[in-house]
């Protein structure tokens, strides 16, 4: 070092006489700067950090918050027995080959019948002009009502039915009465009725729970789309991956850990899980498209599938992190167990399990939380491009059956043309973030839990 | 502690409890104990002293084969014990760790309450029948410990809340709850105050009742007042080894006379 070297001579130990402790020596303050220095790169990295982090969340909630909201509107629709029940006789059977073709005009004019009766000034004479303001999806809705409630048949009845996706916009602020002037799906007029309408409070904005709970929708029903069989495909997904990676995560990390010789075959699987670690997602993607679909024959699209491939993307991260733990117990604690007799593998579940249970734990989660997360190998099984429109009808159709998943149906979305997907996917984006934030709190929990009983 | 009153304690017996032969051990290649002979007898202390890095500790993790925990740790030659070899192939170390326990240089209790780290051994070795024998079974071991009246009310507190000399006495109370033959102790005092130091050499000499006791050791004292046999080991060799009055008052090897006066080491 520079100092040593300025006197010449080595003092002689002892020699060293120290200046007062009040006045701070150069070397002092040359160290203090450089601690300054350091503390104001490590303050400035974390309000880099920060910022972007504020950036997102912004940019996701302002972006996302739209589709937890959708535009209802109230029509009072006349169940003409006449349309709907040709024979007269109230058969299930026979009302039931009545289609959602027949509904549509009901409805319509349904609609246009109230804007007469409210004296509504606007343009339109036709019930088919009213196609714009609805949701397709608002005959499905009616005529299950009419086939579980025969009776209504005959009376008008108020329903509140989904707008279309088009006045949606235009209420959240998306859609305005100039961008529709070349829309061949609906007008200025249709905009200016939709304003009237929700003066006298027949089109209002609510809670859009099936956003949370429904199916996905075809293209042009944007307004219908929701999330909610993605995220049971999701679940049934994670439960394989839970109930393959853990055990056998845990399994081969503690063998590898505590059992094993230490020679060239175990150095070699160590060095490949390592490796394993690092493989693209996809590629896990096309072996599971190679071995469970091609050569095993099981179902494409099926969360049963995608299970397995996400457990052999997570596996590598849990053997690594409850390797890890297992290599932070100390070793005085295994030889405190073996001195006293214990065996290998009481000395393993019986104390060092134990303590890593922790780290066990929170890489399982983070594990599971990046397979939630993970979008690449999905598509090479069929599970993205998958439209999620019916729930799965028990446990077993719940693993075998083609589903999606949330980062699939947000994909999906995202990739569609109707604006109002686009909403859809930051809104399926907020969902997601929910999760994998409920999935950290419960870590944390369990982490504290464990860690209590010390 | 009076030196003479626990030598005149003399239950000696002749009969040979483990018997070391051509004993070499090697740390990959680190030759770290060298042609090692030595009979150490049943019902008796004896005492492991010498300048630090000499192969004590080694020796000792070679008589419960603790040794082979460690991956580059290679034992040769043999030793018996009761005239059984216990390198043999047939033995299970963990059967021979039930019988031959140890107590470690730095005091190691288990993350958990001071009750169960004195009962795990009785637990996993079956020698409580009900839950009142195992109480009974551990207050006995805290008692030989000499820690029993400091933590009886604070039994379901965690073990590693105590202090440093208190964690080493609960370790010997763990050791001596699965009832070994043996008990090697590797500087079991070398964290405690002198009372506890004179506690624990108490101890020492009660088991020596029924036990053969092997203790590591850098106090020349403690070595003269706790055992009856005392080996030298200087640089991974056994340099000399008798009786501990004699050792100590005439050494034949000039290096045991520069150890003990305090010229190396
Ligand atoms: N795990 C190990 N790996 C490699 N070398 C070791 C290991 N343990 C001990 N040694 C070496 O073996 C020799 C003997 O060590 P040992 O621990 O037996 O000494 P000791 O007599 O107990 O010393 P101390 O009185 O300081 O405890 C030393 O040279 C040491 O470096
Ligand atoms: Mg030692």
């Amino acid at each position: 070092m520079s100092d040593a070297t300025s006197g010449g001579a080595v003092p002689a130990a002892g020699s060293r006489r120290h200046g007062s402790i009040l006045q701070l020596d150069a070397r002092t303050k040359k160290r203090n700067a450089k601690e300054a220095r350091f503390r104001a790169y490590g303050l400035g990295a974390i309000i880099i950090g920060l910022v972007f982090l504020v950036t997102l969340l912004t940019a996701i909630v302002s972006n996302g918050v739209g589709a937890f909201q959708q535009t209802f509107i109230e029509v009072p629709v006349y169940l003409d027995p006449q349309k709907l029940d040709k024979t007269g006789n109230r058969d299930a059977a026979e009302m039931a080959k009545v289609s959602t073709f027949g509904y549509t005009p009901l409805i319509q004019q349904g609609l246009l019948d109230l804007v007469d009766r409210e004296g509504i000034d606007a343009p339109f004479e036709k019930a088919g002009d009213m196609k714009a303001l609805i949701s397709a999806s608002a005959a499905a809705k009616v005529r299950d009502y009419v086939l579980a409630n025969p009776d209504a048949l005959g009376e008008t009845r108020g329903f509140e039915l989904l707008a279309s996706s088009r006045v949606d916009g235009y209420l959240k602020g998306r859609v305005t009465q100039e961008s529709v002037e070349r829309d061949r799906n609906i007008s200025a007029e249709h905009l200016q009725l939709a304003d009237a309408l929700r003066e006298i409070g027949a089109i209002r904005k609510g809670f859009n729970s099936e956003f949370i709970f429904g199916a996905d929708a075809s293209e042009s029903r944007a307004e219908q789309a929701g999330i909610g069989v993605a995220i049971l495909g999701s679940f049934f997904m994670m439960l394989v991956v839970l109930a393959f990676s853990l055990p056998i995560g845990v399994a081969a990390s503690i063998y590898l850990e505590e059992f094993a010789p230490k020679n060239r075959l175990t150095d070699l699987i160590e060095v490949n899980i390592s490796n394993l670690a690092a493989v693209p997602s996809i590629v896990f993607g096309i072996l599971g498209l190679a071995v469970f679909i091609e050569f095993a024959h099981l179902p494409q699209s099926a969360p049963l599938v995608g299970g397995l491939v996400l457990t052999l993307m997570t596996l590598p991260t849990i053997i690594i992190s409850t390797r890890a733990s297992l290599k932070a117990v100390p070793p005085s604690i295994r030889d405190a167990a073996l001195g006293i007799g214990a065996s290998k593998m009481q000395s393993v579940f019986h104390h060092v399990l134990p303590l890593a249970a922790p780290g066990i734990l929170t890489g399982t989660i983070i594990g599971l939380a990046q397979a939630l997360g993970e979008t690449a190998p999905l598509l090479l099984i069929g599970m993205v491009g998958y439209i999620a429109t019916n729930y799965p009808d028990g446990i077993s159709s719940g693993f075998l059956d083609p589903n999606s998943a949330m980062p699939a149906q947000i994909y999906e979305w995202a990739k569609r043309a109707d604006p109002a997907y686009y909403e859809r996917a930051w809104g399926g984006i907020i969902i997601l973030l929910v999760f994998l934030l409920t999935m950290n709190i419960i870590a944390i929990i369990l982490r504290r839990r464990f860690e209590r009983r010390w | 502690m009076n030196d003479m009153t626990l030598l005149e304690r003399g239950v000696q017996t002749d009969d040979i409890k483990i018997s070391a032969r051509n004993v070499e051990v090697f740390y990959g290649d680190t030759h770290a104990i060298k042609n090692v002979n030595v009979e150490i007898q049943d019902k008796t202390v004896t005492a492991f002293i010498g300048p630090s890095g000499c192969g004590k500790s080694t020796f000792l993790r070679c008589i419960n084969r603790m040794n082979d925990t460690i991956d580059i740790c290679r034992v040769k030659g043999d030793i018996l014990l009761d005239g059984e070899d216990i390198y043999d192939p047939k033995v299970d170390p963990v059967q021979l760790r039930a019988k031959v326990g140890m107590v470690f240089q730095k005091p190691n209790p288990f993350p958990k309450s001071i009750y169960d780290n004195v009962a795990y051994g009785p637990k996993i070795h079956g020698l409580a029948r009900n839950k009142a024998e195992l109480d009974e079974i551990v207050e006995r071991a805290l008692r030989r410990g000499a820690i029993w009246d400091e933590v009886k009310d604070r039994l379901h507190s965690p073990g590693t809340g105590l202090s440093g000399g208190q964690q080493q006495r609960l370790c010997i109370a763990r050791a001596v709850a699965t009832e070994p033959e043996v008990l090697l102790m590797d500087e079991p005092c070398s964290a405690l105050d002198p009372i506890a130091t004179a506690q624990v050499e108490e101890l020492i000499d009660e088991l020596r009742q029924d036990y053969s006791v092997v203790i590591v050791t850098h106090s020349m004292q403690q070595a003269a007042r706790v055992s009856q046999k005392t080996a030298f080991f200087h640089l991974g060799t056994l340099v000399e080894y008798g009786a501990t009055d004699r050792i100590f008052t005439s050494p034949e090897d000039p290096r045991t006379e520069s150890y003990i006066t305090g010229r190396i080491g």
